[in-house]
């Protein structure tokens, strides 16, 4: 399993050198890989059948307990299937919709990786992996939202996305890490086992919060649902496959993979079947205001989204079974009618549905593709959708005391949402076909043919929904930790309640089609309102904080060296002093210090000399000879007190330094103003605070208690176990070799700093361009 | 400061100076010295020579660009910590020895290579650092 996770990424990097050649004619063959990988998986459908779980693990970090384990049940079946299925049609429809892009082959390289990383977060069994396939999602979801990067509105929209989907992959991690901690393993399938101990511990709510948060930001729920209609700012191959169809079903899986570990409990249902009854109904309301074809289906994802929540949040094995059946319902007609979206828009070019009519005259099969969708959709016999939705109002109905309150929630989603689909897959065909649309030619086959097959899947499991219910359906909702009963997925049941409720959202929804016009009057009487909506308010935060982070650079980071190291010092000054005001001892005992020799007498002399010199020097030179001084000086009372490698290197350095100075200063004008009289005083008293502190806090060491374990260790090992008689040294180059190993690396970056910006020679446009940005 | 007995006497010292880094390098095991103050003497030597002759000529004598040396110190340096992991199976960092000391240098292990490592990176940083202010200035 871990090579066909790997495979996706491998194709990916092999496009980064093969990609010129894969633009052209060969772009078709990447469709191979999913076609591949879905035959791969396919095979694994008669032992999943039979109840099987296949799981690997590799050892990955194992000090940390972070293995890749990756396990196939049913539930990560149906998800393989869709992700490598779809992906195979989406793959090869993009071949002829971007055909001749100059950067296809970037295209397919994103695909491929996020093909990859979904794999592996319906795959993953330890949740780290988990989290980081998850974010990966994230990551190439913002590259292919933001394709076409030189339009500002795919810029920002694919900001959105991954700020908001970014934030959330930062909920997930902190959910499982606090999940971890309290079971005490990071695999899924050992989590199964210890649900009395989460429910049971004092994090569960917060737990739950935070996974809560993942899943709702990535599955579009109310109030996180608004960066999915932006991301429809993507070409229609990546709204197809990533916001309809798989990776924003990645909040559903993750609910769905946690509900035998977290379910079960009053948060965790009434919460999900809060927010998915909120999300479904708000989202559907909206589709009756869009104009734009995938605006359309972006709110009817959203929507549908909702429903998946909403049945999660019911809980019980029928609305677990219905919530498998609906993913699989969804994924095929909202592909399908994405995918003719795309064809209209390509040949029409428009997707303003007021426009759109009679399109069956010239695209008959894509007709044909959008009318079975569109019937899907919206429930109506035979078709799999018929089966999906019976399930729906089944679970809801048999849902206790609130039974009556959700079934119409139910009912006025699906009505809304029949609306949305007749509207995407019948209007444009039907009606007279204007004239200008008269030429409009059938693309090649591999736009039309994918959704065509798409459509057709959805008929045929309508009529023989046994094709599915033994080998993906049962293993999935016994994955979902329902096992009672052998399931039955039937078209007909007899004339019963929920046969009379179907015939009534059929008929109610069609009588909106042909009663509501969408017209772009209401969408614009409907923007007013935008102000108040959740996409408004976090913008306005974002702005806001932008706002504040300029300040606060501003104040910050000015630029001027003098006020970077007085701010420096000034926090160090405070959280010190605070320190040392609370735990001193003030207790000095001189006697113990040593006799002043002559030497140390006269050198200290010179170095306060030295100082005062720096100090009130007039030229930049002088001070710093001085300042140089006062190294030596330091440098000598490391040889007084027997530490002549710290000698040698002070010695050095300061060498260096006043050189470096010198080179500095060399050119400079000479002084042309001095800092005024209060700056002076200010100054004066934080250094001569600062150096007070220093030197309490010397004292403090010295009266702490001699010789360490650590001490005694490094000088008894130093010749034994590094060979070396110089203590100093041996713990540089070989007991903490590491530590010096990163420093010279530091010390590298830094000259590379030093280098960069010195070397940098900014053209007079470019320095403009800098400026501008440092305004923002 | 390009004065005739400073310019005589640079030329005799830099090779002077250089030996006396790589003395102090190689002692460093059993008495004060390291690769860090080796670098930072051999540096001296170098800004010296620049300081006398002019830093075309010195760069001229070094050939290479020393910002060149960074890496490749990061390289002696890292590959010394691994040497223990592809000669004896052990851990990143263990130190290795050859079993007798050898004449001048005296014991030889996988340390002072990331010694001669640091050395080669301080040699790098201190000479980039200065001459490129020394150019911009």
């Amino acid at each position: 399993m871990l090579i066909a996770i790997l495979t996706g990424f491998i194709f990916s990097f092999f496009l980064v050198f093969a990609g010129k050649y894969m633009r052209g004619k060969l772009a078709i063959l990447s469709a191979l890989v999913p076609l591949g990988l879905f035959v791969y998986f396919i095979q694994f459908a008669n032992r999943i059948a039979d109840g099987e779980v296949i799981s690997q693990t590799f050892a990955w970090v194992p000090s940390f307990g972070v293995n890749l384990g990756f396990t196939l049940d049913g539930l990560s079946l149906i998800f393989c299937l869709m992700i490598t299925g779809i992906g195979f049609l989406v793959f090869a429809y993009t071949a002829a919709y971007l055909k001749g892009h100059e950067y296809l082959d970037r295209f397919y390289g994103y695909l491929g990786i996020f093909m990859a990383a979904m794999l592996g977060v319906v795959l993953s069994d330890n949740v780290i992996s988990l989290f980081i396939f998850w974010e990966l999602t994230s990551i190439s979801s913002f590259f292919l939202i933001g394709f076409n990067n030189k339009e500002e509105a795919s810029r920002k929209s694919a900001i959105l996305a991954l700020a908001i989907t970014g934030l959330g992959g930062l909920l997930l991690l902190a959910g499982v890490l606090i999940l971890g901690s309290v079971v005490g393993t990071y695999s899924i399938s050992e989590m199964l086992s210890s649900k009395e101990l989460i429910a049971n511990s004092p994090q569960y709510i917060i737990i739950v919060a935070l996974i809560f948060g993942a899943a709702f930001t990535k599955s579009a729920q109310f109030p996180f649902h608004f960066w999915l209609p932006g991301a429809m700012k993507a070409p229609t191959p990546v709204s197809t496959y990533l916001h309809s169809a798989t990776m924003v079903k990645a909040g559903v899986y993750l609910l769905m993979r946690f509900t035998p570990v977290l379910g079960s409990t009053e948060f965790w249902n009434s919460t999900l079947i809060i927010v998915g009854g909120v999300t479904m109904l708000y989202a559907a309301m909206h589709t009756l205001f869009r104009t734009d074809l995938k605006g359309i289906l972006a709110y009817s994802t959203i929507a549908a989204l909702g429903i998946l929540v909403f049945l999660i949040g019911l809980g019980t094995e029928a609305a677990l079974l219905a919530a498998c059946v609906f993913i699989l319902v969804h994924a095929l007609y909202k592909a399908t009618l994405f995918l003719i979206t795309g064809i209209i828009d390509h040949e029409t070019g428009t997707r303003d549905v007021t426009m759109l009519s009679g399109l069956r005259k010239v695209l008959l099969p894509v007709a044909i593709a959008g009318f079975l969708a569109a019937i899907s959709n919206a429930g109506i016999p035979p078709s799999f959708g018929f089966l999906g939705k019976d399930l729906i109002y089944e679970a809801t109905l048999h849902f206790g005391n609130s039974a009556i309150l959700l079934t119409a929630l139910a009912i006025i989603t699906n009505i809304l949402l029949l609306y949305a689909g007749f509207l995407a897959g019948i209007k444009p065909f039907t009606g007279k076909l204007p004239e200008n649309f008269s030429k409009v030619h059938m693309p090649s086959f591999l736009m039309w043919l994918p959704p065509l097959i798409l459509a057709v899947l959805g008929i045929i499991i309508g009529v023989f929904p046994s094709i599915i219910q033994g080998s993906l359906m049962q293993p999935a909702v016994t994955a979902l930790g329902e096992n009672s009963s052998e399931i039955e997925l039937k078209l007909w049941h007899g004339f019963n309640t929920i046969l009379a409720l179907s015939a009534t959202t059929i008929g109610i929804g069609v009588l909106l089609y042909f009663l509501i016009k969408p017209s772009a009057k209401i969408e614009t009487a409907i923007e007013k309102l935008e102000y108040l909506s959740p996409k408004s308010i976090v913008e306005g935060f974002g702005s806001g904080f932008r706002y504040f982070s300029v300040i606060w650079t501003k104040f910050f980071q000015n630029g001027f060296l003098r006020h970077y190291v007085s701010t420096i010092i000034l926090f160090l000054v405070l959280v010190m002093g605070y320190t040392l005001l609370n735990n001193t001892r003030y207790k000095m005992n001189f006697s113990s210090f040593a006799e002043l020799t002559f030497y140390e007498v006269i050198t200290v002399a010179i170095m306060i000399g030295g100082i005062l010199y720096t100090v009130f020097s007039k030229s930049r030179l002088a001070a710093v000879a001085a300042m140089g001084v006062v190294g030596l000086t330091i440098s000598l009372i490391f040889a007084y007190y027997s530490a002549p490698d710290l000698a040698m290197t002070q010695f050095s350095i300061d060498t260096l330094t006043v050189i470096l100075f010198v080179l500095v200063l060399y050119r400079l004008p000479k002084y042309l103003k001095f800092s005024s009289y209060k700056t002076r005083i200010k100054d004066g008293v934080l250094s001569i605070t600062f150096g007070a502190l220093i030197t309490i806090l010397a004292l403090e060491v010295l009266s702490e208690p001699q010789g360490s374990e650590m001490t005694e260790y490094y000088a008894e090992n130093a010749y034994i176990l590094a060979k070396g008689k110089n203590v100093v040294n041996v713990i540089l180059v070989d007991f903490r070799g590491i530590d010096t190993f990163m420093e010279i690396a530091v010390l590298t970056i830094a000259a590379i700093g030093v280098f960069a910006l010195l070397k940098l020679r900014l053209t007079t446009k470019e320095r403009i361009i800098v400026k501008d940005k440092n305004k923002l | 400061m390009k004065t005739i007995i400073l310019r005589t006497a640079s030329n005799y010292l830099l090779p002077l100076l250089l030996l006396f880094s790589l003395f102090i390098l190689l002692r460093g095991h059993y008495l004060p010295g390291g690769g860090f103050v080796g670098g930072l003497i051999a540096s001296i030597a170098f800004v010296l020579h620049a300081f006398a002759n002019g830093l075309e000529n010195t760069k001229n004598l070094l050939r290479i660009h020393p910002g060149f040396l960074m890496p490749v110190g990061l390289l002696v340096a890292f590959l010394a910590g691994l040497s223990p992991m592809f000669l004896g199976g052990l851990p990143f960092m263990t130190g290795i020895w050859f079993p007798e000391p050898i004449s001048v240098v005296g014991m030889v292990g996988s340390a002072l290579f990331f010694d001669i490592g640091v050395y080669l990176v301080v040699i790098g940083i201190s000479l980039t650092i200065i001459f490129t202010i020394t150019e911009s200035a």
